[in-house]
């Protein structure tokens, strides 16, 4: 770890990545940030996709934040599939569409392995899909990821 | 000393049961290894509301069944998140009896609905009676002065 002051910002943002975790469930929300703030990270979770969007300045509601504070804050989106309301593609869709948030790396979790659902988000744009539940071994492997996506 | 001995081989020899008997599986061993000193009531936790939220669960599931007019869609919807919560903390028979739950559900039969929730409370309770003596067990070590062995 360099902790000299030439390290430069996009270097800064990956030694603590800002993760927004989306899922429905409960206790899969409190693992998913354990896992993710065990691995210096820092973790905003939402318990849908609206309150997803809100917090990234794309809901459009009275509930709206200030539209660049969050969204240039969030390193990575992971989001569950499978939930009421809008779906974690859905949410995926609805994230490559904006203008301000379409370059950030969306990994989409289930606990269903379906071939189609996963081609379908890759299509979409999501940069991973995994199966739940995550463990340490598949945060290891997304943060290598974010670093390829830096370049 | 004697006694945290004993009590750590006690938990040892319970857990390991548990694994070669399928209650619990891998993931419960994650969920441990999650736990640190910055958050030692961790499992606690996470195990505290899957009890909660698989009663309020239970409960949904028995009502939705009893309608005269059973809306499989929702009570596919319950046995998924049934079966989301008990694989994350590890509740392997518990996850597998919802996922056969669910074929019912896909298939309308409430005959093997109604089946199939008196084995998803039944495996529930037994999962629930035995990490509450595991847990119980780590407190007794812990009030003992030693550590909890640590998983695999």
């Amino acid at each position: 770890m360099d902790a000299a002051s030439g390290v430069s910002s996009i270097e800064g943002i990956m030694e603590e990545p800002h993760v927004l975790a989306v899922d429905d469930n409960l206790i899969d929300r409190k693992l998913v940030e354990k896992l993710l703030r065990n691995s210096s990270c820092k973790v905003t979770t939402a318990e849908n996709g609206l309150r997803a969007l809100e917090y990234l300045g794309l809901g459009g509601g009275d509930r709206q934040s200030s539209v660049n504070d969050n969204a240039s804050k969030v390193n990575l989106i992971i989001t569950d599939y499978c939930m009421p309301g809008m779906t974690g593609y859905e949410l995926l869709k609805k994230i490559k569409e904006s203008s301000n948030m379409k370059d950030v790396p969306v990994v989409i979790v289930s606990s269903e392995n379906v071939p189609t659902r996963i081609n379908k988000c890759l299509e979409e744009g999501a940069q991973m899909f995994m199966l739940k539940p995550l463990k340490y071994s598949d945060v290891k492997k997304l943060r290598c990821q974010l670093m390829q996506c830096r370049g | 000393m004697e006694i945290v001995g004993q009590l750590q081989k006690q938990y040892v020899d319970f857990i390991t049961s548990l694994f070669r008997e399928a209650y619990l599986d891998d993931q419960y061993v994650q969920l441990q290894k999650l736990q640190d000193d910055s958050n030692p009531e961790f499992v606690v936790e996470v195990v505290s509301i899957f009890f909660e939220d698989s009663e309020k669960l239970l409960n949904d599931l028995a009502s939705s069944l009893q309608q005269q007019v059973v809306d499989f869609k929702k009570v596919d919807g319950y046995v998924h998140q049934f079966k989301g919560s008990s694989s994350s903390v590890g509740a392997q028979r518990v996850k597998n009896a919802c996922v056969d739950f669910k074929n019912f559900c896909e298939e309308k039969n409430l005959d093997g609905c109604l089946r199939f929730l008196n084995l998803v409370k039944q495996e529930f309770y037994l999962v629930k009676n035995k990490l509450e003596t595991l847990l119980r067990l780590e407190q007794q070590i812990l009030q003992a002065g030693g550590m909890v062995p640590p998983l695999e």
